[in-house]
């Protein structure tokens, strides 16, 4: 099967090695005989109506998403459709946050948001730096960890009511006070996790080529895929996760921190 | 307010912390010296730096500190007696540690300086030259992003500093055989810094450095003081080029390979020339100097050659990895993923490395290092045949490993990080084939 994925601003979008991410969804569409065929929306692109199975949205510096900001803004009837239409997403760091209402910056500087997840950020004073471990419950009853790396200076606050993608074992989450890292809506999560986050957590890779193929297909419920040797993955993954544990539980308030100059 | 304590005395304590350090086997006691007589009274470093009659000189750059400084300390070795920190510590602290060891009748200082630590380290060196050279991503966990650095600071950012500095020396590469048919992913300043407009590049050599302009505002890099023309590359042993300078020009040959030396050559020859050297000066110099510590460092072991290539972020590693391909790609590599602070923390630059280039060569990949599992991932991710990938993560096994799996005779091309690099040479020189870099001293 085809999956069509949209990769948004990709040359301004991809501080934190977002690139591991789409590898890692090629390879494993592939080694189960799915084709993974990446199309770039840059500047002034339109998100076509339909044309996608799973939008990834990265980080960038604060400049590169000052840059982007006003564009997505341009786009954002065209995102929400497709998420209202089915299709998979996921949005990391930057990403996630101008996938939010919006995000207040530090020296006062705003930047409109999309507006499809239920929360706002705002800068703050520390950037909240260092490995973070989340306990999830995508489907109910299956609980899995992701492990990844967050550095960011926003803080952001969910809606109440919304769904967080997961409870913060340690590390600082979305604000470092909630205990909850990230936002889950239907097939779309966004996150601060980057490390990237899909070759350590390959579970989450495989969930959202599900849901990616579930909207090719669709349907509405997605199947699950065909189990692979994850061996590698899980070692990397349990060393990423003790590093977070060795932090010393959520908003560790010690170490981590970087002023803001 | 006083100091606490005289200088001399202050002096005192803390030399005797850096013996104690190496004493009790602890390293090279390259830094703990210099954090006492900074906690003891930060203005000691001032005094201590005032006291050299040629003043001092900075190095400082996200990648070529170490080799710019290595290869300045060989052009301004003969002329004056230096202070060095040749061993890296490029902190306040190892500045300072530099300085109390300073020799008796030391001139000049030439310290290489971490991005994040310049700005003190300016203000308390007062030093006659600053030579910048490139900013890069690196390091995200310890400094947040790029901007951050920059804002302080053939670099978009680095070539507005000149323009801003009457006397500015700019150095940068001219010959456009050599640049990259594309804008690499590891670029970092693709975008006008002043109307975000994307730059075109008539040439971009390495990462984003090059000849930039924007098509929009016309902001583009400065005029040339200093040039490299007619390069040649000359696989893993050298590299050569012609050097353009106002006073005239000179054929260097320089025993470093790679385009990337030959920026950090071009580097410590404007050094060199805005502190008074003679051209003549600045080509002996570079030609006489050699790889410094674990930067294209070749290690004789057990009748094989050990090529020591150290990677710390994705612009770096990029010029090791075309510099390898260069010289015709290994079948072997010993990689090692450390996340200590010194490596960084954050070990997502793996994957914006282009190492492909080297996978069709490699029938083996050792990866090592506290992180090895990552980095096998990143191999695995990016095609290498999951067969030919071995994870051994404790570092000695590693490099036996890599050795058995070499021919006598052979050569085994070893990446690793800078605290993983620190720990092999350690490994290597417990069985007597290195010194410590604490005791090497300039040739």
């Amino acid at each position: 099967m085809r999956i069509r994925v949209g990769h948004l601003y990709p040359d301004y979008l991809n501080i934190y090695a977002d690139r591991g991410n789409i590898a890692v969804l090629e390879r494993r569409a592939a080694w189960r005989g799915h084709e993974l065929v990446v199309e770039s929306v840059g500047m002034g692109e339109p998100v076509r109506p339909g044309a996608h199975d799973l939008i990834y949205v990265g980080g960038g510096q604060d400049r590169e998403q000052l840059l982007v900001a006003q564009d997505l803004a341009r786009k954002a009837e065209q995102v929400l459709d497709a998420a209202r239409g089915g299709t998979a997403l996921l949005a990391v760091c930057g990403g996630y946050q101008l996938l939010g209402r919006g995000y207040r910056g530090f020296h006062g500087e705003d930047m409109p948001g999309v507006g499809l997840f239920p929360l706002e950020t705002v800068a703050g004073d520390r950037r909240m730096i260092g490995d973070v471990l989340l306990e999830c419950e995508l489907d109910p009853g299956d609980r899995r960890t992701l492990a990844g790396f967050e550095n960011h200076a926003g803080r952001t606050r969910l809606d109440p009511g919304a769904t967080p993608l997961g409870r913060v074992v340690a590390g600082f989450g979305n604000d470092g006070e909630s205990g909850f890292e990230g936002c889950r809506l239907g097939r779309a999560i966004g996150t601060y996790l980057h490390g990237p986050l899909l070759p350590r957590n390959p579970w989450l890779a495989d969930w959202l080529l599900a849901q990616a193929l579930a909207h090719a297909r669709g349907t509405d419920e997605p199947e699950p895929l065909e189990p692979l040797d994850d061996a590698l993955e899980a070692e990397a993954h349990a060393v990423s996760a003790a590093r977070a544990r060795s932090r010393g539980g959520r908003y560790p308030r010690k170490s981590g921190t970087l002023r803001v100059p | 307010m006083r100091p606490l304590l005289p200088l001399r005395l202050e002096l005192a304590a803390a030399r005797a912390v850096g013996r104690l350090s190496r004493l009790a086997g602890a390293g090279g006691g390259t830094t703990l010296p210099g954090k006492l007589l900074w906690k003891l009274d930060p203005r000691a470093i001032d005094r201590l730096a005032a006291r050299l009659p040629l003043g001092s000189a900075l190095v400082s750059a996200t990648n070529g500190k170490t080799t710019t400084a290595a290869l300045g300390a060989s052009i301004l070795g003969p002329s004056a007696r230096l202070v060095h920190n040749r061993s890296g510590a490029n902190l306040v602290s190892g500045v300072a540690s530099t300085l109390l060891a300073a020799p008796r009748g030391a001139e000049l200082g030439l310290f290489e300086v971490d991005e994040g630590a310049l700005p003190e380290v300016a203000v308390r060196l007062r030093p006659r030259a600053v030579c910048l050279g490139n900013l890069f991503r690196d390091q995200l966990d310890r400094y947040g992003e790029l901007e951050l650095v920059a804002e302080r600071g053939d670099d978009p950012q680095v070539g507005d500093l000149a323009r801003e500095r009457p006397g500015s020396i700019v150095f940068g590469l001219d010959d456009p055989r050599h640049a990259q048919p594309e804008l690499q992913h590891a670029a970092d300043s693709k975008y006008c810094i002043r109307c975000g407009t994307p730059y075109v590049f008539a040439a971009a050599y390495v990462g984003h450095l090059g000849d930039y302009r924007c098509p929009r505002c016309g902001h583009g890099r400065p005029p040339l003081d200093v040039r490299a023309r007619e390069i040649a590359l000359h696989g893993l042993e050298r590299a050569s080029f012609e050097l353009v300078a106002p006073a005239g020009s000179r054929r260097i040959d320089l025993a470093l390979p790679g385009l990337y030396n030959v920026y950090n050559a071009l580097a410590a020859a404007a050094l060199a020339l805005a502190l008074g050297s003679s051209l003549d000066d600045v080509a002996r110099g570079l030609e006489r100097a050699g790889a410094a510590f674990g930067r294209f460092e070749r290690i004789a072991i057990d009748g094989r050659t050990l090529l020591m290539l150290l990677i710390k972020n994705p612009a770096g590693a990029n010029e090791v990895v075309r510099t390898l391909v260069s010289g015709g790609a290994p079948q072997l590599a010993v990689v090692a993923l450390n996340d200590a602070v010194a490596d960084g923390k954050d070990v997502s630059w793996i994957w914006d490395v282009d190492f492909e280039p080297l996978l069709a060569g490699l029938d083996r990949l050792v990866a090592t290092g506290g992180r090895a599992a990552e980095l096998a991932l990143r191999f695995r991710y990016g095609g290498l045949d999951p067969s030919a990938i071995e994870v051994v993560p404790d570092l000695s096994l590693a490099l036996d490993r890599g050795l058995e799996l070499t021919a006598a005779g052979g050569q085994l091309v070893v990446l690793p990080t800078y605290t993983a690099m620190l720990a092999l040479r350690k490994i290597v020189a417990g069985r007597g084939y290195v010194r410590q870099y604490w005791e090497e001293r300039a040739a």
